[in-house]
């Protein structure tokens, strides 16, 4: 698999996300995958320390069934918008390998927009020629700020 | 300009013994107001004493909007103190933790003060001979804020003059005790970080959600009506996942929310989950219980693992749910503007099951990014803009409202009463109205 593809996967993943194709993003898991959002810079793990977010896909699925179901705090919507670096491929041991991705994310809703940027770990395993995601954690520049509601998936 | 604050009849008739006045949550002269008379004048929640382990160890916070520290002294004991150099005013400490040796140094002028407060060092105090340096405001160094602990909670008061913490809190101190004893060996540690959730809404909005027991059916069934959904096809001995265990019974029904009874006590605390809650169906840890019974003895240790109150209100600034060893503190910042901390305890002596369940619910629910967090704080900004609306400046709260529940001290009532939040604005009224 070419450095282009890996690149063009990330890409994917984030414009499924920005255009709520929340299924499809969902499929991109493998069945162990997880969704992270560490609290704090360098942390160890999910399990016993508290994260803004750690959702395996029982987790993820009710996140999108909640999301479809047009929730009080989503009047009016929110709306997000990814814009990444290119992806950096940190370790490929063949069957899996993780990319490291500097992104800016927006969140607008009604007349507010909200603004983060952090890097983007990706734990990729290759199955059947395609990759799919084992971990996702994003690293938020500001993870221990006092933060507002962040609705939609970074 | 603030109209309320040479007028206490005018305060008084915001609180009716059914209804409040819009002004209450709206006005920003209310607020200042509320931070001098009824926050200075209470006791409020700074942290606990697993923070500041050792001699030096400080942490810092606002407190009604004003910077303080709490730090650890050579003898063991913790004080509280203004966090707020004596010579021009700068914060003497602006990291969140840190251990500050023997000595808080300023970083401006290098004025410096032991750990107790008092003066240490004043660079070239030569300059100062002749002056009267040592009868002005700034030779009293650091002040002290009246400090009580409880159990390893520090409460601090910033006015002189008060109940003390006992008198204050009184019955309701029961449920700091219940969450305590939890550990087999009877003490709780704060571990694994703290969520800052802002809030673009008045804290009393927040407090009063703690104890509202009839808006989990609305305002959760997006989240937690999902999460019942997803697992409808599961047959009813599958083993639930911790987060499935936790989420579905926030849609109990409106019986299920009634007989879990509330209590009130005087000065505007209050318990939900007399009789049960929606922390009960967890499942049992064998082990756990053996231990707590060599610990406690039977009766006692049914009597604690029984008892799953679902949140206690210490007015204003504490709420905990000691069923799961978590903590919710009210950092108020403006009129509309709410700081929200989380934080957990580890049970010393119990296994990990229980710091896991801890982790995994402040995640799903107090987290800025929690599915059944964003749709609360959603419905207090709802609240923050449509009391902007005219005609009606009055704010409901007469469900299962009786005139004898007036001037009770410790009362129990049915769980859908609005009556915590009366009881809350009983004491809020006593408090505020007096100059």
């Amino acid at each position: 698999m070419t450095e282009a593809a890996i690149t063009r996967f990330i890409y994917h993943e984030a414009r499924l996300l920005d255009e709520k194709r929340w299924d499809e993003w969902y499929e991109l898991f493998t069945e162990d995958g997880h969704y992270w959002v560490p609290l704090t810079r360098d942390q160890p793990d999910a399990d016993l320390h508290t994260s803004l977010a750690y959702e395996d896909k029982l987790l993820l699925r009710l996140r999108i069934e909640r999301l479809r179901r047009r929730p009080p705090s989503q009047h009016p919507q929110s709306w997000s918008q990814h814009i990444l670096q290119a992806p950096e491929i940190e370790a490929d041991t063949g069957d899996t390998l993780r990319t490291r991705t500097a992104f800016h994310y927006a969140e607008a809703r009604g007349d507010s927009t909200q603004m983060y940027t952090g890097v983007v770990w990706h734990d990729l395993v290759r199955e059947a020629g395609l990759l799919r995601i084992r971990l996702k954690r994003v690293d938020l520049l500001n993870c221990d700020a006092a933060l507002p509601s962040i609705q939609l998936f970074l | 300009m603030n109209r309320y604050r040479d007028d206490p009849a005018a305060i008084r008739a915001l609180v009716r013994d059914d209804a409040v006045h819009r002004d209450v949550y709206i006005d920003a002269g209310i607020f200042h107001l509320e931070m001098q008379r009824l926050w200075a004048r209470t006791w409020i929640y700074v942290g606990h004493t697993s923070q500041v382990p050792n001699p030096g160890d400080y942490i810092t916070c606002d407190l009604a909007a004003e910077p303080v520290l709490m730090i650890r002294q050579a003898d063991q004991s913790v004080r509280v103190l203004r966090n707020r150099c004596a010579h021009k005013g700068a914060k003497i400490v602006a990291d969140w933790s840190g251990n500050a040796g023997r000595f808080l140094r300023c970083p401006y002028h290098n004025w410096s003060y032991r750990t107790d407060g008092s003066i240490a060092a004043i660079p070239l105090r030569q300059g100062y001979e002749g002056t009267g340096l040592n009868q002005s405001e700034a030779a009293q160094g650091l002040r002290p804020v009246a400090t009580e602990i409880y159990r390893g909670f520090v409460f601090a008061r910033l006015s002189k003059d008060g109940p003390d913490l006992r008198a204050y809190f009184g019955e309701s101190l029961s449920s700091i005790d219940y969450m305590v004893d939890r550990s087999p060996e009877g003490e709780m540690e704060i571990a694994g970080g703290v969520l800052r959730y802002m809030h673009d809404s008045n804290w009393k909005m927040f407090v009063e959600n703690l104890n509202d027991s009839m808006h989990p059916m609305a305002a959760h069934e997006s989240s937690a009506g999902a999460a019942k959904e997803l697992w409808r096809d599961q047959p009813a001995d599958a083993p639930k996942p911790m987060a499935i265990e936790q989420l579905v019974p926030f849609v109990s029904n409106y019986d299920f929310f009634d007989k879990m009874g509330e209590r009130v006590f005087d000065n505007g605390h209050s318990y939900s989950g007399v009789n049960f809650s929606i922390h009960s169906a967890y499942a049992a840890v064998p082990d756990y219980e053996a231990a707590m019974i060599r610990t406690y003895g039977e009766a006692r240790a049914n009597d604690i693992l029984g008892t799953v109150r679902h949140n206690t209100v210490y007015y204003p600034s504490l709420t905990i749910k000691g069923a799961i060893q978590t903590i919710r503190v009210v950092r108020p910042i403006a009129v509309d503007r709410t700081l929200i901390e989380s934080w957990s305890f580890r049970l010393k002596g119990a296994p990990d099951i229980f710091f896991k369940r801890n982790i995994t619910y402040t995640r799903l629910i107090n987290s800025p990014m929690s599915v059944v967090g964003h749709d609360d704080q959603h419905c207090y900004r709802l609240l923050q803009e449509g009391l902007a609306a005219g005609s009606n400046e009055w704010v409901n709260l007469q469900r299962n409202y009786r005139p004898e529940e007036r001037g009770t001290h410790d009362l129990t009532t049915n769980g859908l009463s609005e009556i915590p939040m009366r009881n809350q604005f009983r004491a809020w009224a006593n408090l505020m109205s007096v100059a």
